[in-house]
């Protein structure tokens, strides 16, 4: 391997409360790399991303983010450094039209500091961004409420907002779920894109099939353990992984 | 002398502990906010005096029926006012907090203060405990703060209905698709929280008279403990009410009285801002908040 | 008349369909449209201290006082933060002004905005441990540490203890009272409202909606609940500041229920969200209450009463109610 990881996660733990969440979970992600993190439910996998995101800190075990240590650091303050990720549950300001809950991620310090220190115009730049994840600017659907926006529309939504950070690692939190077939393959474009920008991904999926067609690795979680570590295709053959999913010795 | 200090300070405790016992079964336990607790605490108490004095009944059916009066209100409260607010914690704050209010500054206008204004202790006798004269009642009131401390936490932890107050705090969307009628439940929370100040009123207000402003002392007070011992933990009520039952004692006999309600008041800010979630407390996550 | 199969219809008034944008520049019936409901009450309270007699303009000071309470109330509670003590920003603010000029002899003139800043410095850093937890500890802690200080106050008898600082200057004459007072009230009303509907308050309102979305999305909550915190609670030292001059005492009623109580009646009558319906509860409950001054410790539970039913019954409150008819009207429609 040449280039150091840009994302490091070193035996990290997590116990709530009598619940090992997570248990000595390591993994590296390189730069530019697209990782899916896969495994039964429950297996801990949005555990991992809230251990990774600093919105949960961990029992033991560290997290490095181009080298340096980011454990217990505040959420906010990850996101800052350039860590964007979007929620499994999306809940957007339903009162407020799609391209008016694009402002609050665009108030945040670190779009400030990208942008060379200047906010710009926002109402612009959060239509900008809505129509590059297929919000039809013709159609004016950015201009709707979220609450009259099917849910293919919000999961866009989401997208944008963490793309809005210009962040270099994004986590996406099942953004397939809930969408039709025709909704995935719209959306796939624009995380190859992402990919192609150079940003490094990390998605948490259900729908291994569309997964593994952009994912360039996988790591499979069980019970908070991990299981697997490797090529889609080869992870798919592994005796742990295929018990796991099926519960049957193969 | 020290012993009798130490003495009454067991007794504060005892009677912190029978305060706060029934804001922690519906706060802390089944989380439905109830800031009306005080008015229910002093409503109790007039509702008992009334039943004594208006109808000559005596004191061992007069408590009992103010018990259920208070349980009937709580439940009303909840029927009428906090269903409506459910899950929106700030408004369920709003709206007790102003049924309080109304209810406690109507016993002060009504001016029902005075010596004569109290309720009879039960059993009239004193004992000489380490050359300190205790009464009956106040022995009573450690008792019964043991026992229902320890009721309440058997009854949290093994029977049904103890359970499922505890499991529509956590997490009500699961209990309901466990067949539990979370509003119902809740109902009975803020009920059985009520019947509990009620009861705490009977046995502790013979020890002086009924004061409407005694109840904004009680919410504080049983906020405190609750804060400081950890919402929803019994342990931490025992705990928190020894804690500020001793400090408050020690402080009176030490400093002065004045200095009592500051001592209480400023260890609830210091736990705040060094363990928010009290001794017993669950330490909470950013996804749970604490 | 069955409503079984109708439903409600609201429909945008022609005039505001119209007086949307630029266009309300094409006629003076639609710029009057949009400048009526902000003229009112710029008017209201400009004029009337002219025309009122001495005891219903001792009112309408009251009125701008609480009014101004409301304000900082509902500022907190669109941000998240519920306070059940509006009367602790009130108090500290008396205080400092009471003793920045009965101590150090500052001209009132200077000692109310500094009283100001100073009184909402200490707030902030009294409720700045509470920020973290959930709401409903911010709640209680305001309800507290006010009841805290009168005891302090009390066993220690500082600045004055139960008698009080008496004797503190007062303000030029009563017209400056009342005109500094009612342009502070009309420059906060319009200035913060205006802050709160610029992209700022959006993000308060944010973290009172969805904090947790607020947070990823890199913006520090606990830094703007802290702006949002001293921006509030000096506006409430200012109001207790400025009494201080009026009575030209400052003792420990200041740190009194109503103080507390009034502001979130009037908030959530009038109408939570937006800090016209502040004023306008305000405007109704003050009077009022001057009103049943004769019913005395009743009017709390009036009070009481009110905040449970408005907040059960009409928790958009009064404002948005007529807001809403002013701008567009209903009719019963069949369902198709």
């Amino acid at each position: 391997m040449g280039a150091a990881p840009i994302l490091e996660v070193r035996e990290l733990y997590k116990n709530f409360g009598g619940v090992q969440a997570i248990s000595d979970l390591s993994f590296e992600l390189a730069e530019g790399e697209l990782l899916g993190l896969i495994g039964p439910n429950g297996s801990g996998k949005t555990t991992a991303v809230n251990l990774i995101t600093g919105f949960v800190k961990p029992t033991k075990g560290d997290v490095f983010f181009r080298g340096r240590r980011i454990t217990g650091v505040a959420p906010y303050a990850i996101v800052g450094l350039g860590i964007a990720r979007t929620f499994q549950m999306v809940k957007p300001f339903y009162r407020l039209p799609a391209y008016k809950n694009m402002i609050i991620p665009l108030y945040s310090p670190r779009v400030k500091k990208m942008a060379g220190g200047r906010y710009g115009d926002r109402d612009a730049v959060a239509l900008d961004l809505l129509e590059e994840v297929g919000f039809e600017r013709d159609a004016q659907v950015a201009y709707k409420t979220a609450s009259a926006l099917p849910q293919g529309y919000l999961k866009r939504l989401e997208l944008a907002k963490a793309i809005s950070l210009q962040p270099d690692v994004i986590i996406l939190d099942e953004l397939f779920s809930g969408l039709s077939l025709a909704e995935v393959a719209s959306i796939v474009p624009i995380i190859e894109k992402l990919g192609m920008e150079g940003k490094t991904i990390i998605m948490i999926e259900h729908r291994l099939k569309e997964l593994f067609r952009i994912a360039d690795r996988v790591v499979v979680l069980n019970y908070g353990q991990k299981i697997a570590d490797g090529k889609p295709g080869q992870v798919m053959e592994s005796d742990a992984v295929k018990k796991a999913y099926l519960g049957v010795e193969a | 002398m020290f012993l009798g200090t130490m003495i009454y300070a067991l007794i504060n405790s005892a009677i912190l502990a029978l305060m706060a016992i029934g804001f922690n079964l519906t706060f802390g336990i089944s989380g439905v906010a109830n800031f009306a607790y005080g008015a229910v605490y002093i409503l109790a108490a007039y509702a008992s005096w009334l039943l004594l004095n208006l109808t000559g009944i005596s004191f061992w059916l007069a408590a009992p029926i103010a018990i259920l009066l208070s349980m009937a209100f709580g439940a009303g409260m909840y029927r009428f006012v906090l269903l409506r607010v459910r899950g929106q914690a700030l408004s369920e704050v709003i709206a007790t907090f102003g049924i309080g209010l109304a209810v406690l500054e109507l016993f002060n206008y009504l001016g029902l203060v005075g010596f004569e204004y109290t309720l009879p202790v039960l059993i009239d006798e004193s004992f000489m405990i380490a050359d300190t004269m205790v009464d009956m009642q106040r022995i009573l009131i450690v008792l019964m703060a043991g026992l229902l401390v320890a009721g309440l936490w058997a009854f949290t932890h093994y029977t049904r209905l103890g359970l499922a107050f505890r499991g529509i705090a956590q997490d009500e969307r699961t209990a309901l698709t466990l067949g539990m009628d979370s509003d119902r439940i809740a109902m009975l929370a803020v009920s059985f929280g009520c019947g509990l100040a009620a009861f705490a009123a009977c046995i502790v207000i013979p020890l002086g008279s009924i004061s409407p402003s005694e109840g904004y002392e009680v919410l504080i007070k049983a906020l405190a403990v609750c804060i400081i011992g950890g919402l929803g933990s019994t342990g931490g009520v025992i705990l928190a009410s020894f804690l500020i039952g001793f400090a408050e004692r020690l402080t009176d006999a030490y400093i002065s009285s004045h200095w009592t309600m500051i001592v209480s008041l400023a260890a609830i800010l210091i736990v705040l801002v060094i363990k928010p979630s009290g001794f017993f407390g669950r330490q909470k996550e950013l996804e749970e908040r604490i | 008349m069955s409503r079984l199969n109708q439903r409600r219809e609201r429909i945008d008034r022609g005039i505001k369909a119209r007086a949307g944008d630029v266009f309300a520049l094409c006629s003076w019936r639609e710029m009057l449209y949009l400048l009526a409901p902000r003229l009112i009450p710029v008017v209201g309270f400009l004029g009337l201290p002219l025309v009122l007699d001495d005891y219903w303009q001792r009112v309408l000071l009251s009125v701008a006082v609480f009014a101004l309470l409301a304000i900082s109330w509902d500022i907190l509670s669109q941000s998240g933060m519920i306070s059940l003590g509006q009367s602790l920003f009130f108090g500290l603010g008396a205080y400092c002004s009471g003793i920045l000029n009965h101590y150090f002899g500052w001209h009132p003139l200077v000692a109310l905005p500094a009283a100001a800043l100073l009184g909402g410095l200490v707030s902030t850093l009294f409720l700045l441990p509470v920020l973290r937890l959930r709401g409903v500890y911010f709640s209680m802690v305001t309800l507290i540490i006010p009841l805290m200080l009168v005891r302090i106050v009390e066993a220690t008898k500082i600045f004055g203890g139960t008698e009080g600082l008496s004797g503190i200057a007062p303000l030029p004459s009563k017209w400056v009272e009342l005109y500094l007072i009612v342009a502070v009230l009309l420059g906060v009303l319009f200035g913060f409202r205006r802050m709160l509907n610029s992209d700022y308050g959006l993000v308060l309102k944010g973290i009172k909606d969805n904090d947790r979305s607020v947070i990823n999305a890199g913006i520090n909550i606990y830094w703007f609940k802290t702006q949002a915190l001293f921006i509030a609670s000096s506006i409430g030292a200012l109001a207790g500041a400025f009494m201080t001059h009026v009575y030209m005492f400052v003792g420990m009623p200041v740190f009194a229920l109503d103080y507390s109580i009034l502001p979130i009646a009037a908030a959530v009558v009038g109408g939570p969200g937006t800090l016209a319906g502040a004023t306008l509860g305000a405007v109704i409950l003050v009077p009022l209450s001057e009103i049943l001054r004769g019913i005395g410790g009743l009017r709390i539970v009036f009070y009481g009463i009110f905040l449970a039913v408005f907040i059960v019954g009409l928790p958009e409150g009064l404002f948005h109610y007529v807001e809403r008819k002013y701008h567009q009207f209903e009719r019963w429609v069949e369902v198709e």
